[in-house]
């Protein structure tokens, strides 16, 4: 176990209630999609595990120390004035990391996502798709083990976003990361992850936590095969069943 | 230089050119008085023949109208910078940056010129030009340090940033836009604050050009109103012209009012 929500409530000061009683757990290396429907509190819980707000009820628990974090958001948040190198940099002149080590660090970082070629380039000159891969190189340059992700591609087009998931996938095989993925897509969640928990309307907690077994294993085919309309209609069902569809 | 460019610089010339034509020869056909409106010719004339005193003022004017500027360049965006830390002191305070900005200048001119002394009127001016330049730049940045993206502030609590790495590397260069177009408008008001309270400090004390422009109404000298007019309006060109190229190269690889047309 990594980490684990235990009977945790957020009430923000105008009393919405975006999360009630929510207790899950996640294990080092899972790859966990968090799905619900909008408003239920993902982005809530995600900003809770990163510390970036408190509970207002129960606590979150870590195994041991809280390791290294990388976020990702769901607009790519680059900073416009700023180049790929010096985005993916950030993290790490905010951690006071030494200019050699960070350099090599941003071009791993860069390598990791395909873009070394545009480091000098500007934000305005990317696409979305690329936008998000400096996103995510940003995110990796700090080395974390923990990688949390906001509805990462659902401002990108489908063969984008397809794209996209296959080299996600790949990393985190390669990467020994765990990720905590939220999507409002549950094709995106049953193709990317180890476990997917389903959250119920707000304010949010999660009705079901479904297994998806043999996450490495998968590859573009298996967007066509039956397990994984299976898959996607046990899904369905679990939402449905919380009210959400 | 594109096609664009090109007429953006000679389509007001040739305006320029018909105006100054047309005034030519329509203050000769109808016999207007040179009392009333001297012809440019007369205007030139009079340029060439006070040279020297004409260069003379417009250099104390401009010497003010930049050190205004950069005081208030350094105050506004302190101030800023003060309020963009707390939210109590930019209510507790701001009011007060208001009612600097609205008091009419011409009002204020009299006090200050007694405070500083009668003898210090240059200061006096530098004073109140600097107030009336100080505004739009307290007000664009303050504006401006607040204007960074919300999730890009949750990446720096997210690695802990400092206030300065905060201040420096995210809520500055958001400001940067907001600063720069404050910057443009308190370039031309140093200029008319600094004009307006050269007018305001009276007779004698002051040497710039607002003095030439009363001390040549008064002696009927209208060719050389003219002239020390037409001083002030490149001035005030030249320092716009300025702040516009500084804007172009430091926002034009990265911000969208910069983003070359196809
Ligand atoms: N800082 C906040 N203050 C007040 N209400 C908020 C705040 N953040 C989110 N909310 C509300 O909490 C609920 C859950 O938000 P969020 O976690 O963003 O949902 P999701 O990401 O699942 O769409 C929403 O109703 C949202 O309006
Ligand atoms: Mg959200």
């Amino acid at each position: 176990m990594l980490l684990s929500f235990d009977h945790v409530a957020k009430r923000f000061p105008n009393g919405v209630e975006a999360l009630r009683d929510t207790t899950f757990t996640v294990n080092e290396g899972d790859f966990v999609s968090i799905v619900g429907p909008s408003g239920c509190g993902k982005s809530t819980a995600l900003r809770l595990i990163a510390d970036l707000t408190k509970p207002s009820a129960g606590a979150i628990k870590w195994s041991g120390k809280p390791p290294t974090l990388g976020f990702v958001f769901q607009d790519a948040a680059l900073m416009p004035w700023a180049t790929v190198e010096g985005n993916v940099r950030l993290p790490l002149d905010l951690t006071g990391t030494d200019t050699a080590t960070a350099g090599a660090r941003v071009a791993e970082a860069l390598a990791l996502v395909g873009l070394e070629a545009f480091a000098k380039s500007y934000p305005r000159e990317l696409s979305g798709g690329m936008k998000m891969r400096v996103s995510l190189a940003r995110a990796l340059a700090a080395k974390p083990s923990l990688l949390l992700m906001d509805e990462p591609f659902a401002a990108l087009d489908e063969l984008t976003r397809e794209r996209l998931n296959d080299e996600l996938r790949e990393l985190w095989a390669k990467k020994n990361l765990t990720v905590i993925f939220v999507t409002h897509s549950i094709y995106e969640s049953v193709y990317l992850s180890s476990r997917i928990l389903v959250m119920s309307p707000r304010p949010g907690h999660v009705i079901a936590d479904i297994a998806m077994p043999d996450p490495t294993t998968r590859d573009p085919d298996f967007r066509i095969s039956p397990l994984y309309g299976e898959r996607c209609r046990a899904v369905r069902a679990a939402l449905q069943k919380g009210g959400a569809l | 230089m594109t096609q664009e460019r090109i007429l953006a610089y000679t389509l007001p010339a040739l305006v320029a050119v018909a105006v100054i034509g047309v005034w030519e020869w329509a203050v000769v056909a109808l016999d207007v008085s040179p009392f009333v409106l001297p012809p440019p010719s007369a205007i030139v004339d009079a340029a060439v023949a006070n040279w020297q005193s004409l260069m003379d003022s417009a250099w104390v004017t401009l010497r003010i109208t930049i050190a205004a500027f950069i005081l208030a360049l350094i105050l506004g965006v302190g101030m800023a910078i003060i309020f963009a830390q707390s939210r109590t002191i930019e209510r507790a305070l701001f009011p007060y940056a208001v009612t600097l900005q609205v008091t009419p200048i011409v009002a204020i001119a009299p006090l200050i010129l007694i405070w500083v002394g009668l003898d210090n009127a240059e200061r006096a001016v530098l004073i109140l030009a600097t107030i009336v330049a100080f505004f739009p730049i307290l007000a664009n940045t303050t504006l401006g340090l607040r204007s960074a993206d919300r999730q890009l502030h949750e990446l720096f609590d997210l690695y802990r940033a400092t206030r300065l790495q905060r201040l420096m590397r995210l809520q500055f260069p958001a400001a940067l836009p907001y600063l720069l177009a404050g910057m443009k408008i308190a370039g031309g008001l140093a200029l008319i604050g600094t004009v307006v309270a050269e007018f305001a400090a009276g007779s004698g004390t002051s040497t710039g050009l607002a003095w030439r422009i009363i001390e040549a109404g008064n002696r009927l000298e209208i060719a050389k109103v003219f002239a020390a007019l037409a001083l002030l309006s490149a001035i005030g060109i030249a320092i716009y012209a300025l702040l516009s190229l500084l804007e172009r190269q430091l926002l034009k690889r990265w911000h969208e009012s910069a983003r070359p047309k196809e």
